[in-house]
């Protein structure tokens, strides 16, 4: 039961935690449930049709399937990220203006809206299909039915309520400084998915490793801990980074901020028009 | 957009860059009773390798190694190829997650 717990855990948490951040970011937005619980849930179906599936994708492309599944589905959350960020970075002020005059009740527009609701499709779908393999494979193997269930939920509780606090530590910042945060947290986010497809590009043999460890900080905080783990993924903490990986985060991290800046410096030579 | 356009021409070329130097050679691995066979592999160092993963059992498996910073779900009674390297002489352990505490191994580079 406990082996179950932990792994569903894992792979829970990731996908809370990037929930908890997109939540944060539609602080106040309208509707904002509906398109979130939507990613979700679709990510619940894709995930266990992904699962269903694995056999053929993994050895679809000549064995890279899986490879450039992931790759790719990490990589349209970087995209959908940034364009979050820089259309908040164009629109932000404002927004945060009216949350504080008008409460919760302000509407945003669908369109970063659907995006965001992509990025926890995105997350729940890729965490979602290691899950269902997992838990098939303990009742594949004949391990008792209730104690697999009880686990698995023991681990998704675990996960969720872990992302419940980072959104209730989140809501805690003062709204001035708000979207600003939220806005920076996305940012690393996005650049250590980004590193974390460029992990799988490797894998899949498509891009040259540079090298296989730029630098080992395991010493100081290893990956494998609960922190390590943490950092890993909200900021892309990687204790033993490739070259590449290093690359694709320090290349994500300039395009997107020199994205925001740019958008950024516009909405505010213009004032809002919208 | 334009942002993503540029990325994706970098990959391209990236991906583009790395074909031409691919030189594989195959090494095979077992997974039965969810355990590794051989649990001790050996491959050259310094060359890129093609890693083909046998699962004969019923069950998934997730090959997974930090050391060689490679994660694989693998389905029952399905083979799964991981290209590694290169790699520096040494030993790197690998691990199947879903069943760790049988499924360990180590790949000894020299």
């Amino acid at each position: 039961m406990l082996g179950s717990a932990v792994i569903v855990f894992r792979e829970v948490l990731e996908a809370a935690l990037i929930v908890a951040i997109v939540l944060g970011a539609t602080r106040g937005v309208a509707n904002r449930t509906h398109w979130l619980t939507g990613g979700i849930a679709l990510g619940v179906v894709g995930a266990a049709i992904c699962a269903f599936f694995t056999g053929a994708i993994s050895s679809a492309l000549e064995g890279r399937g899986q490879e450039l599944l992931n790759a790719s589905v990490l990589l349209a959350a970087v995209a959908m990220l940034t364009w979050h960020n820089v259309w908040m970075s164009a629109h932000g002020r404002a927004l945060a203006s009216q949350v504080k005059l008008l409460g919760h009740d302000v509407s945003l527009g669908i369109k970063p809206l659907s995006a965001l609701a992509l990025v926890t499709f995105f997350a729940v779908f890729r965490e979602g299909a290691e899950t269902v393999l997992f838990l098939y494979g303990f009742v594949a193997s004949g391990v008792s039915g209730s104690g697999l269930l009880a686990g698995g939920i023991l681990g998704l509780a675990c996960g969720v309520a872990i992302g419940w606090l980072l959104y209730r530590g989140l809501l805690r910042i003062p709204l001035g400084y708000f979207f600003n945060v939220t806005g920076w947290l996305i940012l690393l986010l996005a650049s250590g998915l980004a590193a974390n497809a460029a992990g799988y590009l490797y894998q899949a043999g498509l891009v040259p490793v540079i090298s296989l460890q730029v630098w080992d900080t395991s010493w100081l905080l290893n990956q494998e801990n609960w922190a390590g783990q943490l950092l890993h993924i909200l900021i892309g903490y990687n204790d033993r980074p490739m070259g590449i990986q290093l690359i694709f985060y320090v290349a994500t991290l300039i395009t997107m901020y020199t994205l925001m800046k740019l958008y950024g410096q516009q909405a505010r030579q213009q004032p809002q028009t919208a | 957009m334009h942002y993503h356009w540029s990325f994706f021409a970098g990959a391209c070329l990236l991906i583009a860059s790395a074909s031409t130097v691919a030189d594989e050679s195959d090494y095979i691995l077992v997974i039965k009773d969810h355990r590794f066979q051989p649990a001790e592999l050996t491959i050259p160092s310094g060359k890129r390798v093609k890693l083909v993963v046998d699962n004969q059992d019923a069950t998934p498996e997730e090959f997974e190694s930090h050391d060689l910073r490679v994660e694989k779900v693998i389905p029952g009674n399905t083979q799964a190829t991981i290209r590694i390297g290169p790699l520096k002489k040494g030993k790197y352990s690998f691990v199947g997650e879903f069943h760790e505490d049988t499924a360990q191994g180590t790949l000894i580079s020299e």
